[in-house]
């Protein structure tokens, strides 16, 4: 069995408030280290056995119509075994 | 004449989008989001809402429910096509409009009166407005800030494709003021505030919203 992971993130130029919010609160907490926060998106696809090429081309597919929106997003993908 | 609006799970304001185009003069036709079949309408509105819970990005489960298929091929034609809110955010994941929808700048999910200005009003669904009237429609979404690469803000800007724009204060952050965009061919427009709230003064702000469902009566009548 194999985990793909495909993480999604919007593009730097993109205004992500979600982000800019959580790295508000951050200081509010003590935590003064963050300079900036961006807030992104993780899929695990689990399937059996070790991911074929075939397959490795369908996430790929799949990633660029559903999981992202290559219009604001960025998205790159793994395999854990 | 035969106006669609389309329910998915988790749309709101289809009872509204059928009663406007009721009050327009149009038969206002209930169509189902699993169903790909436009009943023979002559025109479609995708209502607002929170179509599938606004899951993985607002629009983008909807995008690809069965009905779209046959409403993509349809407004590729030259069908009218409006998409109000959500229905707007549908339309620009199905890349039929460019750009998205992304989060308000301030995170709020905004509820009021907004003035808009008119600026194309050659479209399908804008010709009972004058060129840059102003109007007051209900704007209500939490993502509803228009965004889009500066190449193709140049070319929206350049063609005239910018419907409506916000006028005062950036309510969301929206690119400079977008409030709503059309494609080339004037057919299908994207809308981020509510005309079909605005058709009658018992609930709405304002009969603004009226125009929009008139003059697709007209441009499905040429």
């Amino acid at each position: 069995m194999a985990i793909i992971v495909v993480e999604v993130m919007l593009k730097p130029e993109i205004l992500d408030p979600q982000g800019v919010a959580v790295g508000a609160a951050l200081p509010r907490l003590g935590f003064t280290f963050a300079k900036s926060v961006r807030q992104g998106k993780r899929f695990e696809i689990e399937i059996e056995g070790t991911p074929t090429a075939a397959q490795m081309a369908d996430i790929e597919k799949a990633a660029a119509t559903l999981l992202a929106n290559p219009v604001i997003e960025t998205y790159v993908v793994t395999v854990q075994a | 004449m035969k106006v669609g609006v389309i329910t998915f799970p988790g749309t709101l304001d289809d009872r509204d989008a059928l009663r406007a185009a009721s009050v327009a003069g149009t038969t206002a036709i209930s169509l189902w989001h699993d169903q790909a079949d436009l009943k023979g309408v002559d025109a479609v509105i995708l209502p607002g809402g929170f179509s599938y819970g606004d899951y993985l990005r607002c629009g983008a489960i909807s995008r690809f429910a069965p009905v779209m298929t046959k409403v993509i091929d349809a407004a590729n034609g030259g069908m009218p096509l409006l998409g109000i809110c959500n229905g707007f955010q549908v339309l620009c994941e199905a890349h039929l409009l460019p750009g998205a929808l992304t989060r308000n700048k301030d995170l709020h999910f905004l509820c009021r009166d907004q003035k808009l200005v008119i600026e194309n009003n050659a479209t399908a669904w804008t010709t009972d407005y004058t060129k840059d009237q102003e109007i007051v429609i209900p704007l209500k979404n939490g993502e509803g800030s228009f965004q889009c690469d500066d190449k193709t803000l140049a070319q929206l800007e350049g063609e005239g494709r910018i419907v409506a724009r916000y006028v005062g204060e950036n309510p969301n952050g929206s690119r400079n003021l977008i409030a709503g965009i059309t494609n080339e061919r004037g057919n299908i427009v994207g809308l981020m505030p509510h005309p079909e709230h605005a058709i009658e003064t018992l609930t709405g702000p304002s009969t603004d919203g009226l125009g929009f469902f008139t003059s697709v009566l007209k441009a499905m009548v040429k």
